[in-house]
């Protein structure tokens, strides 16, 4: 852990060195403006011990120096304001370089990586971590350095004055520190249990709030209620005492204050009266007393500081962690740039599994010519996507070859062996934009006509037309809006306008009704003509015209043929298709 | 926020002694500077030692009384923020409950859901911090002012200038930066966005080998992030600078003009002191005010909000109707039924009319949104229609206790939704007081039972949030389980076998054919092949009944049933 918060703040520091200048600046004007502010108090004592009595204020000195703490004052404000602005220049443009190396780092992971850890996780170390890494540096370089700086300013000045009452404030403010760290302490398994609490509260809400209809489907809204205020009782037995714990901080640290503060006056009056030796004033004991309220605050701020920073090195270890994740392997500095692919395509001896104890696909041969369609059939979860991750080299193969037009893709160009095939998931998925440029992905420069013309074919021209501003209508993944059907409807678009020589369909047409389906069927039909195509669909009608099947089953793929064969051999194939026209009546 | 006040009502105690001991705290500090200044007035001017110890032990004692008296102020105001707040919460939850499913779909699960947990967690901070700090801050304020007026009008006077320069200073900035944190959190929020997409497109990402392109947007959106961060934080930045010169000031001339009163013998040197200390205390106050200011409107905007919620009232009334009709009555009749959903221009259903006798079979057909769900949903009273009736039994739907329609109705619903829990405890949802037998029983029927065989713990597995650790077809067939525990008297399917493939699908059908009790069967889906066995199928198009009757028939009489069973079975016809 500790090495890790090491490297971690080595890896910050090799962001901020770029604004090593800035940050130089930072710290010498902390220390300017600490330095002018702690000799103000001084100023207005010395003010103040110009004003004895009836008769006896000396208003010239009064008045300069009274001046000289207004003139000073503002120019603290104008340091300070120019020291913020720095502060703030630095932590934000490190954030956005972290975050753009990270984002960097997003496109070059391999798909393993993301498959394998949920989007919430990266997306939280990406936004929430950078985030709180960048408030703990603010706070640090703000309260860090002016703490420090404010702590060793003012005892310099207190000695200075005098050294007794400076061993009184120095003996007592601890103290506030103790109470303020033994508070900390018990109130954090106080908000322990309280987030636990509430996290717990939160699922129920989440769930039975969530599936609200549901729960009413099977009048289960008593016995949720119950599990509710079970949640509800708990949490407020927790919040009570957390709440309650964690607000005595201020006024024990208070109580404290006035101690030293108590302290001070009789120490520091004593002192004025001489009874201690040399002498202070009135002024500098007033003086004194503005420093013994200010000289626990850059603790209480240090320590809090300190939680923050740790805080913000974990949360930037997280990110450092993401930008340090290994890349999928780079394409081939001699990698051939695949254009107009015939769509030859062969599998030679595949072996794959996803992880090392759990083969998936072994010794799989397969040669696909140039036009030919190849169908992939199975049960769910039998590994039909797999096949299709690696033909677009999502995934690499442990062992054995792919390869288009007689080259391994290994030795093409990820980019141009992609965009050679076009690709519509059972899992559609929109970028936010509008829906031509959803249509226009893989064909940015794409005229109006055209769109239109691919949507046509994909039989999405006509709901596209009912939306309320047409092609410009702004979709959003997250919102909604459109149908299951309708979102593939507008993936099939897609590749309806860029027209790549190979197709992969997976599932494509699964939430379109059968009615639509068919009529886009032709549009298919003719799609498919001269373009190598791999298939995969659970409506075997889809599959019958395929020149191959392959049929998979638990991860392997168990037999491979055109449908007579298939349906010839009576085996995995046979019983699959023969369920489908299972008729109930029969039973 | 009128009616959210009213579960306060059993903190009213505490709603009035946390304000009250908060004061007596403030008064308590703003005597110090008065004792400061008797000690050099009084106790260093006479050379009087005990007088200053006793003025110290009196500083001292004050502070502990403030100690004191704070300690019950936290211990009330936390007690009644969270008691009010826990009562809200269960308020809103029972309220929500008693919603119907149209008020569910107009409101939204997620805004109920917002509501139940930020919304409320920010009134109950607001709640809190009001009874700790609104009494405190302007106490000390002005009771910071009036001290020092009592001590000496005259050179006191620039109190009433610094007071209104600083607030106007901190709210003003506070204010003027609200929108502009707003507009950087919705910058952050593209950021995060467009982090999202890239995972969850990260295949049709490269796919189209978009990554370039995406990596410019992201630099872009980082970039106008941070210049958003940068202006908001150069103005915010002023605050602290811009309030300390104020006061730094504003003591200057607070001492020069206390210096003329002590010339002309009306005050003394310790006085001086005491006014300087003065001045020093508003600051903080002054800004812990502002913020607690900003904190309240936040949160009187969430309740605001929670109240919305609250003054939802169910469209729908429960009847008082307990028991069945007539033995030869249909199970279901629907006579001439229109279905208009809330803020819709269009019908979903337009004239619908059949009718269920018991242990019938009815298969319902159609697209992608031509009403099928809609349809059955009428069955349990989960919408009203507007015309038409649909009677149960021979009775309107709407004579019933809702309770007892819904406990002789099973549905399984298209989405499977399980809950956290044992297998146990889910299928009990279906009837509290099911045997392991008669859960077993269902799990066969259902065809579930590999799947639970499949974990060593049998009924007693625990199911994560959401069925996370289950398969969809895994979590579909415990949802059909559920329903068949209730051995209800009329089961509806709602294109519930969409995630199990043809095989499992077909022997599902004919277990449930199979069950002893012959509920009146209601099938929805859009696999003619799954409908073949029904006794009457009804055909959807766009919330018209275009077709009912046999397999046979509708493939002799309706083109759209035969349009959709040709798309499936192209070459069989040919």
């Amino acid at each position: 852990m500790k090495k890790m918060q090491l490297s971690s703040v080595k890896r910050v520091f090799k962001y901020i060195k770029k604004y090593t200048f800035l940050l130089i600046l930072s710290i010498l004007l902390a220390v300017v403006t600490v330095g002018f502010t702690l000799y103000i108090p001084i100023v207005i004592g010395d003010a103040i011990d110009q004003i004895v009595g009836k008769g006896n204020v000396d208003f010239q000195i009064v008045g300069s120096l009274l001046l000289r703490v207004g003139i000073i004052a503002v120019g603290i404000a104008i340091l300070q304001w120019v020291m913020s602005i720095i502060n703030n220049r630095i932590t934000y443009n490190v954030t956005r370089d972290v975050r753009n190396d990270a984002f960097n780092k997003l496109e070059k992971l391999p798909l393993s990586y993301i498959d394998s850890h949920p989007y919430g996780e990266i997306v939280s170390r990406m936004i929430s971590d950078v985030d709180q890494m960048a408030e703990g540096l603010l706070l640090g370089f703000t309260q860090f350095f002016t703490g420090i700086a404010t702590i060793i300013g003012t005892l310099i000045f207190m000695l200075f004055l005098s050294p007794i009452i400076t061993v009184v404030v120095v003996v007592l403010t601890p103290l506030s520190l103790v109470v303020a760290s033994f508070i900390s302490k018990r109130t954090y398994s106080l908000f322990k249990k309280q987030s636990e609490a509430r996290a717990e509260q939160t699922a129920i809400i989440g769930e039975s709030i969530g599936n609200l209809k549901v729960v009413k489907a099977f009048s289960h809204e008593d016995e949720s209620l119950e599990d509710f205020d079970k949640s509800n009782e708990e949490l407020k037995r927790a919040s009570v005492k957390a709440i309650f714990f964690s607000s005595l901080v201020n006024p024990t640290t208070r109580f404290i204050n006035a101690l030293v503060y108590a302290g001070v006056a009789l120490v520091g009056a004593l002192v004025v009266m001489g009874s201690f030796g040399t002498a202070i004033t009135v002024g500098a004991l007033s003086c004194f007393l503005s420093y013994a309220n200010q000289y626990a605050k850059p603790f209480n701020e240090i320590s809090s500081v300190v939680t923050e920073l740790q805080n913000a090195l974990a949360c930037g270890g997280r990110v450092f962690e993401l930008i340090d994740e290994k890349e999928q392997v780079p394409d081939k500095e001699d990698a051939l740039a695949l254009s107009d692919a015939q769509g030859e395509v062969v599998l030679d001896n595949v072996s794959f599994s996803y992880t090392p104890d759990k083969e998936l696909i072994r010794d799989l041969s397969l040669r696909v010519n140039r036009g030919q369609r190849v169908a992939i059939v199975g049960p769910t979860g039998c590994g039909k996507t797999t096949l299709i991750n690696l033909l677009m080299r999502f995934y690499d193969v442990n062992n054995g070859s792919i390869s288009v037009d007689g080259t391994d893709i290994r030795d093409i160009t990820r980019h141009s062996l992609r965009s050679s095939y076009g690709m519509v998931l059972q899992d559609t998925w929109l970028m936010g934009g509008t829906v031509k440029e959803n249509i226009a992905l893989g064909k940015p420069d794409a005229t109006d006509e055209e769109i239109i013309e691919a949507a046509k074919a994909a039989h999405a021209h006509s709901f596209i037309k009912r939306l309320p501003k047409g092609y410009d209508t702004v979709i959003s993944d997250e919102l909604g809006g459109l149908s299951q059907g309708q979102k593939q409807l507008l993936c099939i678009s897609r590749i309806m306008l860029s027209l790549p020589p190979m197709l992969i369909l997976d599932e494509a047409t699964s939430s379109i009704d059968t009615r639509t389906e068919l009529k886009i069927q032709n549009a298919f039909a003719s799609l498919m003509l001269g373009r190598t195509s791999f298939v995969v669909a659970h409506r075997l009608s889809t599959i019958k015209e395929a020149d191959v099947i392959l049929v998979m089953n638990k991860g392997n793929i168990v037999e491979q043929g055109n449908h007579r064969e298939l349906i010839e051999r009576k085996g995995f194939y046979y019983e699959l298709y023969n369920s489908q026209f299972e008729n109930c009546e029969e039973h | 926020m009128k009616k959210l006040l009213t579960y306060m009502k059993g903190y009213k105690k505490q709603c009035f002694l946390a304000p009250l001991f908060k004061m007596l705290e403030a008064l308590f500090e703003l005597f110090i500077p008065l004792v400061v200044a008797s000690i050099i007035d009084v106790g260093i001017a006479n050379g009087d030692t005990s007088y200053i110890a006793w003025c110290c032990v009196i500083m001292v004692a004050l502070g502990a009384i403030g100690l004191t008296c704070t300690l019950f102020a936290q211990y009330f105001s936390a007690y009644a923020a969270v008691g009010f707040v826990s009562g809200i919460k269960h308020g809103l939850f029972k309220h929500v409950s008693s919603l119907s499913y149209s008020e569910i779909d107009t409101l939204g699960t997620s805004t109920l859901i917002t509501r139940m947990t930020s919304d409320i967690n920010q009134v109950q901070t607001g709640v809190n911090l009001t009874l700790r700090l609104f009494m405190r801050s302007p106490v000390i304020v002005f009771g910071a002012m009036i001290m020092a007026f009592i001590v000496d009008v005259n050179a006191s006077l620039i109190f009433v200038v610094t007071i209104p320069l600083l607030a106007a200073v901190v709210f003003g900035i506070i204010l003027s930066t609200i929108p502009l944190y707003k507009r950087v959190q919705s910058k952050l929020d593209d950021t995060l966005h467009t982090s999202r997409e890239n995972l969850t497109g990260a295949r049709v990402i490269r796919a189209f080998g978009l990554e370039e392109k995406e990596k410019a947007k992201f630099h872009r959106q980082t970039e106008d992030l941070n210049k958003g961060q940068k202006l908001v934080g150069r103005i915010s930045a002023i605050m602290n600078p811009a309030t300390f010169a104020i006061v730094n000031i504003s003591i200057a001339i607070l001492i020069w003009r206390g210096a003329i009163q002590v010339n002309y013998g009306n005050l003394t040197q310790g006085q001086v002191i005491a006014l300087y200390n003065y001045m020093s205390q508003i600051l903080i106050e002054l800004i812990k005010l502002a913020n607690l200011i900003v904190t309240m409107t936040k949160a009187v905007a969430c309740a605001n909000r929670i109240e919305s919620v609250f003054e939802v009232k169910p469209s729908q009334e429960s009847g008082t109707l307990k028991s069945g009709g007539n033995e030869g009555e249909p199970t279901v009749e629907f006579k001439d039924v229109f279905l208009r959903y809330a803020g819709s221009p269009e019908y979903t259903l337009e004239s619908i009319s059949f009718t269920a006798m018991q242990g019938e079979r009815i298969g319902i057909i159609g697209g992608t949104g031509s009403g099928k769900s809609s349809l059955i949903n009428l069955i349990g009273r989960f919408y009203d229609c507007e015309k038409g009736q649909v009677l149960i039994e021979g009775n309107d739907a709407r004579e019933y206790d809702l309770e007892y329609l819904r406990e002789s109705i099973g549905i399984v619903p298209q989405r499977a939704v399980l809950f956290r829990g044992t297998v146990r405890d889910n299928l009990k949802w279906g009837n509290k007081n099911a045997s392991d037998a008669e859960i077993l029983e269902a799990i066969a029927t259902a065809q579930a039972t590999d799947v639970l065989e499949s974990k060593s713990e049998g009924l007693d597995f625990v199911i994560e949030e959401g069925g996370k650790n289950l398969s969809g077809g895994q979590r579909q067939r415990y949802t059909i389980a559920r329903a068949l525990v209730k051995k209800p008297k009329i089961l509806i399917l709602d294109d519930s076998s969409s995630a199990l493939d043809y095989a499992t699908d077909a022997k599902l059908r004919h277990a449930i054919g199979a069950m002893e009790h012959k509920p009146t069967t209601f099938i929805v889906s859009q696999r003619t092949a799954s409908l073949q066995g029904c006794d009457r199928i009804i055909v959807l198009d766009d919330g018209k009944m275009v077709g009912i009757g046999t397999h046979e028939e509708l493939l002799a009489l309706c083109p759209v049933y035969q349009e959709i069973y040709n798309s499936q079975f192209k070459e069989d016809v040919q």
